[in-house]
């Protein structure tokens, strides 16, 4: 029911990723960019999301509301995520009527009109989008987080953007950074689905050969130097209950050392879902931070988060504070626990489990159309389709005294920014 | 008559009568089965006749903490080591409870079929609560408690019930209040288990890589001999009284800096004639596409909100029709009167043709993805069985959509929805 992948490279640099399943009458298509907030400058933060909701108001081919119309009333689905590395957008779609997919993502990959009305109205939802946030707390805490742990790269600011920047950034600011990062070479096209490969590359041909090819950009930033020393950010606000968030400079996902710190997460915080669609992923009761701090009853929960990302970014750690316990408890918990990875090595046995518990999640990820697609543009962002197809074997090949080294590496205190979410007049 | 391209080709991927097993055990419980043997997983769902109903008024949130505690340790089990099988085998398993039911939901590779339902069969039928375990699960759920108070979303969809549904029932949440929980004793959740939890009525839907009879069996193996003499129904829902006046309440949360507004009406059971004319309604008022008719007013005209949109709650007691924005509080009454402007001309005038052509369509086109997943086959099989629904509904779904007119949609949304009679729920700063 299901082919290989086939990759084809169209004469103007796009990159096209096919994956034929015929489980159900099914095509999701995905185009990604290589942008995201990774390549804004100071001032025009948020401007990679900001243009991405305004790829949602239309060309002259697709005057606004008309593309939203011919998705919606056959049943498909249509989004955009911006997000550090990258913006993708997609159609999980009805086979029998996806060419639409087709002809609208060629269409806004170049004749997007940023009107100077639309980009007013926009701005306010944009803003409206940022205020949502700040509403959350652990929004607060890890913009400033993200903010202390790096000095000049562009990781240090959340994808929202600034809201100062959100009140300057102009029409032509916006549509200077589309025409930019919006060309085929800067481009993946992942399709996956009920289809056949030779007749929809013929379709693809047939809807983006003919955009301009542009110079490939340089992707190249300059990581920041190691942090040296531990940096602490307090964060006061509304509410009863207090959060901490531990975070550790990480290794990009091309690092031989990523699989090995996601072992080590999954020991610490449990597995990760491969799934970002429907379910598939699994409690983490039996992961050691939360036997010995939620059972511990010195949090009330505890999470990890290791993002697969093209530069050196962040692995954190967020606990909610047990009513009866202090953030700094808190934190000193986490510490004895990674010592204790530190002092009596893991066991093979428990990287087995690891390792069995990323084979299921990665046979749940298979289940969905929509994940499959999104896996094979996805993992071109930051590495490549390899990577995912052999993520569970790289897993496997960890041993304890890598999880050793590793944790030496980067869990220790001069690596990591630690912040503090204390409700205010505490 | 409209085409449908997917119900005219793919017929025959839609779950039926001949490929849905239906069997009921002897002790009350229905078992529906359907395979798929595309990927190696199950998804397993169910529920029993166990809800936030059965609360008594001063331990509100009893059910929800019962059923939170079935997983903290069985007689066979304690917390870490059932935990341990689960995660060992990158399975998933949960409970949870609403107002009617509590449900479970499992997520495992096939081979581990015998596994998960003798764990549920654990955790349903010989649950210990121990005392350690529910303290803590106590201050958990009072923290999530905490952290509710301070979400204006969840604050101003709690007013708003305050207001639809006052001196009913349904007027206070699952999950209860602060005061509520903290009364909650462990012999509290020993005594509503032993008296509510039982087989009677319950349903457990198996769908994946499993031949259909073998689920069955797996079921009634591990939960066919279970029987609880004092398994008490739930209680008659009442009727809800519609608003005689609009009523507008607030509810302040200082240091926030985003408002949510949840205004609208009761809403009809899912029994009810006009579920069909209503559901399209509300898809057209604010869902289709990027959030229907309030979408387009208050996000892509005013540019006021990040998210406009409206939402039916349909159940099998009364149901809510909520219109749904989060603002900056400058522009709540701006936006309450967009919303209430869009209420009016919905109730005031048919909508259009094109319209009604684009939500029918969207409602027999979407079919594909609702079913591509496991879960999502079982989703819906469960709720044919709760609703009962019968196995040909998705055959018959697409007459129940066509035969929609937009009078039907006036007619019964004028039932409910009055532009002069709205419940309006601001919380915020």
């Amino acid at each position: 029911m299901t082919n290989p992948k086939q990759v084809h490279t169209l004469p103007n640099g796009l990159s096209v990723h096919l994956k034929e399943i015929h489980t159900a009458p099914i095509i999701s298509t995905w185009v990604w960019y290589r942008v995201g907030s990774r390549n804004e400058t100071p001032g025009k933060t948020g401007i990679s999301h900001w243009v991405e909701h305004m790829q949602f108001k239309g060309t002259q081919n697709f005057p606004a509301g008309i593309l939203d119309r011919e998705i919606s009333r056959v049943g498909g689905v249509w989004n955009a995520l911006t997000h550090l590395d990258w913006t993708t957008y997609f159609e999980t779609m009805p086979a029998h009527i996806f060419d639409i997919s087709l002809t609208l993502e060629s269409d806004r990959m170049v004749n997007s009109e940023f009107e100077v009305a639309e980009v007013e109205r926009e701005r306010t939802v944009v803003i409206s989008e940022r205020e949502g946030n700040e509403n959350q707390p652990l929004f607060l805490l890890s913009e400033a987080v993200q903010e202390a742990a790096f000095t000049q790269h562009p990781y240090r600011y959340d994808v929202i953007g600034l809201k100062e920047d959100l009140n300057t950034i102009s029409r032509d600011d916006l549509y200077q950074h589309y025409r930019r990062h919006y060309h085929p070479a800067n481009a993946v096209l992942a399709v996956a689905g009920d289809f056949k490969t030779a007749d929809l590359l013929k379709k693809i041909e047939d809807t983006f050969g003919s955009i301009p090819s542009s110079e490939p950009l340089n992707h190249h930033i300059q990581p920041d130097p190691p942090l040296g020393l531990e940096n602490r950010v307090h964060v006061t606000g509304p509410g009863e209950t207090s959060y901490v968030q531990i975070a550790y400079r990480a290794p990009s996902a091309s690092n031989p050392d990523f699989f090995t710190l996601t072992v080590l997460d999954s020991l610490l915080t449990g597995p990760s879902s491969l799934n970002m669609f429907g379910s598939g992923g699994t409690s983490n009761k039996t992961s050691r931070l939360y036997r010995a701090l939620v059972e511990g009853e010195i949090s009330v929960s505890c999470q990890g988060s290791l993002q697969a990302t093209l530069d050196p970014y962040l692995y954190s750690i967020y606990l909610t504070v047990h009513p009866s316990h202090s953030p700094d408890e808190v934190l000193s918990a986490v510490d004895q626990e990674i010592q204790r990875v530190l002092d009596s090595p893991i066991t093979t046995a428990e990287i087995d489990r690891a390792v069995k518990q990323a084979r299921a999640l990665f046979a749940f990820s298979s289940e969905n159309i929509s994940n499959q697609a999104f896996w094979l543009g996805y993992s071109e962002m930051f590495a490549s389709y390899d990577w995912f197809e052999n993520y569970v074997d790289h897993l496997a090949q960890v041993t304890p005294e890598m999880v050793n080294h590793i944790a030496q590496t980067y869990l220790h205190p001069d690596n990591r920014v630690v912040g503090f979410y204390t409700p205010e007049g505490s | 008559m409209m085409k449908t391209p997917i119900y005219d080709e793919h017929r025959n991927a839609l779950p039926g009568p001949d490929d849905i097993t239906r069997c009921e055990l002897p002790n009350g419980i229905t078992v529906l089965s359907r395979a798929n043997f595309n990927s190696p997983t199950l998804s397993i769902k169910g529920y029993l006749q166990v809800g936030s109903l059965l609360d008594p008024e001063d331990r509100l949130g009893l059910s929800y903490l019962a059923a939170f505690g079935l997983m903290t340790g069985t007689a066979r089990h304690d917390f870490q080591s059932l935990y341990n099988e689960i995660e060992s085998i990158g399975a998933s398993l949960s409970f949870s409870s609403g107002t009617l039911n509590t449900s479970f939901s499992a997520h495992c590779l096939s081979e581990d079929l015998s596994l998960i339902l003798g764990l549920i069969s654990d955790c349903l039928r010989s649950p210990v609560f121990p005392e350690k375990e529910f303290n803590r699960q106590k201050t958990q759920m009072l923290t999530a408690l905490a952290i509710r108070a301070q979400d204006t979303s969840a604050m101003a969809s709690m007013l708003f019930d305050q207001i639809v549904y006052a001196g009913h029932p349904y007027q206070h949440p699952e999950d209860g209040y602060t005061e509520t929980v903290q009364a909650i004793e462990r012999a509290d959740l020993v005594d509503f288990y032993q008296r509510t939890y039982g087989p009677k009525k319950m349903a457990i839907v198996i769908v994946g890589a499993v031949e259909p009879q073998q689920a069955v069996d797996a079921v009634s193996q591990a939960l066919g001999d279970w029987s609880n003499p004092r398994q008490q129904p739930l209680p008659e829902i009442p009727p809800v009284e519609p608003l005689q006046e609009r009523t507008h309440k607030t509810h302040h949360i200082p240091g926030k800096t985003q408002a949510d507004i949840v205004m609208g009406c009761h809403a009809p059971d899912r029994l009810s004639p006009d579920f069909h004319a209503l559901r399209i309604g509300n898809n057209i008022l604010g869902e289709f596409g990027m959030m229907g008719r309030l979408g387009q007013r208050v996000r892509e005209d005013a540019g006021l909100a990040y998210y406009a949109y409206s939402s039916l709650s349909i159940s099998l007691g009364p149901g809510a029709w909520e219109m749904i924005a989060g603002v900056n509080p400058v522009h709540i009454d701006e936006t309450i009167s967009l919303i209430t402007e869009e209420v009016r001309k919905f109730v005031t005038h048919p909508v259009d043709e094109e319209e009604l052509a684009d939500s029918k369509s969207y409602y027999l086109g979407r079919m594909p993805l609702l079913l591509e997943s496991n879960s999502g086959v079982a989703v819906s099989l469960l709720n044919i069985e709760h609703f009962n629904l019968g196995l040909d509904y998705f055959l018959q779904y697409p007459k129940l959509v066509q035969s929609i007119t937009a009078e039907d949609i006036l007619a019964a949304s004028r039932k409910y929805l009055d532009p002069e009679r709205l419940a309006v729920a601001v919380a915020g700063p």
